[in-house]
């Protein structure tokens, strides 16, 4: 099907027919088109609705920096919210019009995504003619050229216009030139790829479309990140509205972007138009549509002396626009000497913006342009060129001369000797004088006349309510006028006050209109105002694609201990703790959590368990000065610790903060083994670099992570001694001979082992350490002797939590003391200096009121509080704030208790043992007695069996 | 994303550093003879300024080696490694 809105069939693309459905009508368009052309082909107009007015909304524009043509993708895949002047046209897609906002997908997206690093002496962001220019001019230098451009051909807007470059259309030069670069082997042309964010460092990310949903085998986007030694900027231009009364309205179209669909798509977006503009490169899109076939009623340019002449329709100087008639879609014009023209189409043009996106991004500064009455870069932060229309050279020839001496002078800042120039092309525009902005020089493609002012944004008016600033934002002059009349004068507030800008065009359109509405409503100078901070990303980027593959199983590395394997086939569920899987219990047939857990309890406390504690951190330490080193870093005195002893030890923060806890075995005079808990392994170490690299490096100490290279597997409970001296034969295992906190090497089970004798329980209990292969051969001769019950972290937290044993970063927060844990026994007195000590003297390490960590009972011996509760003072609640005397940091049910329990952080704990306190829950407050925060054993009496 | 100036390594992503803060806040020679203010001070207080800092980098996904480097906070320009 041809429709009687399709001129002919483009050159190039196989005009192949594609079927398609919007919002439920079925129709056919070519491939080449966007979504966009394809709906103005089939003389659809009105394309969706705005999202607070409800208004309805066409087609504006034809590229990135439309803002009414919003469009949700239902089929194959649903994708919400895309502007249908980028949707490449496939066959099959069904798509509707959007009010607002778009609907996600409620089921996985099968595509994949995928991330490419990059780097190059000199990126190109546009391959329009000046971005063409500069590739080739960099490339001839020997630099490698990465050329990125968003569309899916090459040539900017020369497909868009009827110039030519050389003598031929300009949008052939273009593919010719895009083909030979391609065809160099340091240089990469990027196609259908939007450089999106400019950030520090010339460090870039850009995001490349590859295709149809659904391609075998192929990302669907990838992203790029590309590190560039020198960029060049030839980002083009955005043609600006006028506000005017209805602006709004399906049928009204930038006059570019009217021409882009006659040139570029083949396609007529109405029958009869009305050009309203404010300088000259209207007239090319009205030459080039009266061609095409579309009537041109009148031209009505503000301007008393127009530079352009054009006989093909009548000329209404120094008039404006004043409105449109029509019921929905534009049917009449109406011009303010008072005539209604009959038009369906109705071409703006106010002029030029600058891309100046990226370059802001870039920490770039702008000016303000009278020339061109917009905003230009005036100086650069980064290792940029800025070539063409992005820096206000509008004509072609300029565009094209501009570009070839950005990409030369790029090419040199990169270390490279630019080649002698390329004959410069010869443009159809060729004799323009068009250098610069600041330059002022007519041309046949924008520039306007020196001898006018060009800045032309607002149609005077009595009732400002519908002259559009923001189309997708609903935002009018009316709106911005009622923000200034507020007092606001920044255009950063005025946007956040009317939402100007927010919408995700990001305000290509809007923004600097903005700017000038607010200049002119407050009265001062749209240069001194300047426009709102750019910030990427430059047009919409989904997380799918920004997460590319690292999602789900690849989204964190998983850790996994040697025993792994034996855990998953026994049942056990897993916890995550830091990046590792470890097993959190071990359900039997018909236990829930609960049952399970009290029964592992059970097994420790009366007979034997063992709980694979491989993921604790182990670090070594050694050297001459490992001794002195640690006395520094612990709390209490390491260099005393004997060759074959163990110590309990406690790290501070410089502020006395605890930051971690664990043991510290002697090997020898000059070798540690320090174990660390195994969410801070990592940091732990980096703690010890940082103080021995920035403060101590005269200590001779060497620190080696060796975590992975040990199984562990603590033996817990009354029965372990008979446990291991019955795998290990070897020494002797009474209480006299290895005392608490000693360690042997040993063989156990016939494997080489070292045994340390620490209980994390208050059972007796041994942790036995093997070669990390090793670890399933010693954990299944441990479990055959049948009288072993394995273990989780859970029931590890119990016991240790009946015991009163902090766990760091549970029962620890980086605000607790050694002396808030009840650990004063910890911190040495002796001790010259260590990290911390000074700071448990200041007066507030020493208030009264701070939190101690205690215990709780609650007075139902069957509730368990939640953890993370809070504690108040008496049963019923005042008026908020109600101040809190606390929090709950553990909270269990205990076997050995009989009784669910909890730890807790309540100030000035200690002196309130006994006392009765309250947990707010919601309905009745909760009441609990404070106890100590040792709840079992507090003798001690079980540590050695 | 920052290319940080490792002396080590050579420039390398932000991404594979960790920030240390400003530099040149040494430890206390004797900690014991500072008032709680002063000893407030060095633990808590530190500069913020718009401009030149120098400040502490430790390339910790590299050679793991802290460094000092100069750097204009406005601008993100390495003045000096």
């Amino acid at each position: 099907m041809t429709s009687h809105h399709r001129r002919h069939r483009r050159p190039g693309f196989g005009g192949e027919p594609l079927r398609f459905r919007f919002d439920g009508q079925d129709y056919e368009g070519l491939r080449g088109d966007t979504l966009a052309s394809a709906l103005l082909a089939n003389g659809v107009r009105t394309v969706a609705t705005s999202a607070a007015l409800g208004r309805p909304r066409g087609i504006y524009a034809s590229w990135t920096e439309e803002p009414n043509a919003i469009v949700q993708i239902e089929h194959p895949f649903p994708e919400p919210m895309l502007q249908a002047t980028t949707v490449e046209l496939y066959d099959g897609l069904v798509a509707t019009g959007l009010t607002g906002r778009g609907r996600l997908s409620d089921r996985p997206d099968p595509a994949r995504h995928d991330a490419v690093h990059a780097h190059c002496d000199v990126l190109v962001v546009g391959a329009g003619p000046a971005g063409l220019a500069a590739a080739r001019a960099a490339a001839g230098s020997g630099a490698r050229v990465i050329l990125a451009d968003d569309r899916p051909i090459a040539g900017g807007s020369l497909p868009d216009t009827a110039e030519t470059v050389d003598g031929v259309p300009g949008a052939a030069w273009a593919s010719a030139v895009a083909a030979d670069l391609a065809g160099r082997p340091d240089v990469r042309v990027l196609s259908r790829t939007s450089v999106f964010g400019y950030y520090d460092d010339n460090y870039l990310v850009a995001v490349e479309r590859r295709g149809e949903w659904g391609g075998q085998g192929r990302a669907r986007e990838r992203v790029w990140r590309i590190r560039a030694g020198r960029v060049v900027l030839a980002t083009g231009a955005h043609e600006r509205p006028i506000a005017f009364a209805d602006n709004d309205r399906p049928g009204v179209m930038l006059a570019g972007a009217a021409r882009a669909y006659a040139n570029r798509y083949g396609v007529l977006p109405g029958r009869r138009a009305v050009v309203f503009t404010a300088g000259d490169s209207a007239y090319a899109a009205a030459r080039d549509l009266a061609s095409a076939g579309v009537e041109i009623a009148a031209i009505v340019d503000v301007r008393q002396a127009p530079g352009a002449r054009w006989d093909g329709a009548e000329i209404l100087s120094g008039h404006v626009v004043t409105g449109v008639g029509g019921d929905g879609a534009v049917s009449s014009v109406s011009v303010s000497d008072g005539r209604e023209i009959q038009a369906d189409l109705l071409l703006v043009s106010g002029g030029w913006n600058p891309v100046v996106h990226l370059f802001g991004q870039a920490g770039g500064e702008l000016r303000y342009d009278e020339g061109i009455g917009s905003f230009v870069p005036r100086s650069a932060r980064q290792a940029l060129e800025v070539a063409g229309a992005a820096r206000g050279v509008f004509s072609l020839s300029g565009c094209l001369e501009d570009g070839a001496a950005a990409g030369a002078r790029a090419a040199e800042a990169a270390g490279f000797r630019a080649p002698p120039r390329h004959p410069a092309p010869r443009a159809s525009d060729d004799g323009a004088s068009d250098n610069g902005a600041s330059d002022n020089g007519a041309s046949d493609n924008g520039a306007p006349d020196a001898d006018e002012p060009v800045a032309f944004w607002l149609v005077p008016s009595g009732d400002y309510r519908s002259h559009f600033v923001d189309l997708q934002r609903d935002v009018t002059v009316a709106d911005v006028v009622r923000a200034t009349g507020a007092g606001l004068r920044s255009v950063e507030h005025v946007k956040r006050y009317t939402t100007a800008g927010t919408a995700h065009d990001q305000g290509k359109l809007s923004g600097v209109l903005t700017s000038a509405i607010v200049a002119h409503a407050i009265g001062a100078d749209i240069a001194q105002l300047g426009t709102t901070t750019f910030r990427a990303p430059y047009m919409p980027v989904s997380f799918a694609t920004l997460a590319g593959r690292d999602r789900g199983a690849l989204h964190d590395p998983v850790r996994v201990t040697s025993l792994h394997d034996w855990h998953v086939a026994h049942g056990a569920l897993f916890e995550n703790v830091g990046q590792w899987k470890r097993p959190w219990y071990y359900p039997r047939p018909g236990e829930d959590m609960e049952a399970a857990v009290l029964r592992e309890c059970r097994a420790v406390r009366q007979s034997v368990g063992a709980m694979d504690a491989s993921t604790l951190g182990k670090i070594d330490v050694q050297g001459p000065d490992a001794a002195e080193f640690l006395d520094r870093l612990y709390t209490n005195m390491m260099s005393t610790l004997k060759v074959g002893a163990i110590r309990y030890g406690v790290m501070c923060r410089a502020d006395g903060m605890v930051f971690d806890d664990g043991t510290v075995i002697r090997l020898a005079d000059d070798r540690f083994l320090v174990t660390t808990t195994t969410g801070n392994a990592a940091a732990v170490l980096d703690w010890m670099e940082e103080w021995l690299q920035t403060e101590w490096p005269s200590l001779r100490v060497y620190c080696t992570s060796v975590t992975e290279h040990w199984a562990t597997v603590a033996l817990a409970g009354p029965g372990s001694r008979d446990v291991l001296a019955g795998l290990a034969p070897g020494p002797a295992v009474d209480a006299a001979s290895f005392p608490f906190m000693t360690w042997r090497d040993a063989e156990v089970a016939g494997i080489a082992a070292r045994v340390c004798r620490i209980s994390f329980s208050g059972e007796l209990a041994y942790e036995i350490n093997v070669n990390a292969w090793d670890g399933l051969a010693l954990w299944e001769a441990l479990h055959a002797t049948g009288a072993v019950t394995p273990y989780g972290t859970e029931t590890m937290h119990v016991l240790r939590a009946e015991k009163g044993y902090p766990i760091v970063g549970q029962d620890t927060d980086g605000t607790v003391t050694p002396a808030d844990l009840g650990m004063d026994w910890v911190v040495s007195k002796k001790k010259a200096g260590f990290i911390g000590k000074r700071s448990f003297a200041r007066s507030d390490t020493a208030r009264p009121d701070r939190r101690h960590l205690v215990g709780l009972l609650p007075a139902d011996p069957d509730f368990l509080l939640p953890e993370g509760a809070h504690l108040v003072e008496s049963s019923t609640l005042p008026e908020p704030p109600v101040p809190t005397l606390g929090h709950v940091t553990s909270s269990y049910r205990s076997a050995a208790l009989g009784r669910t329990f909890a730890l807790a952080l309540v100030s000035g704990g200690r002196e309130r043992v006994g006392e009765r306190l309250y947990v707010p829950l919601g309905g009745e407050p909760v009441p609990v007695t404070v106890t100590h925060h040792v709840l079992y054993d507090p003798e001690g009496a079980r540590r050695d069996g | 994303m920052l290319l940080i100036p490792c002396p080590w390594c050579g420039p390398r992503d932000e991404a594979e550093f960790r920030y240390g803060g400003q530099a040149h806040v040494a430890y206390p020679e004797d900690p014991a003879a500072l008032s709680d203010e002063e000893w407030a001070r060095y633990l808590f207080f530190r500069d913020n300024p718009k401009g030149r800092f120098a400040e502490r980098w430790n390339h910790t996904a590299g050679c793991r080696r802290w460094f000092n480097v100069v750097r204009d906070t406005a601008t993100n320009e390495w003045v000096s490694a």
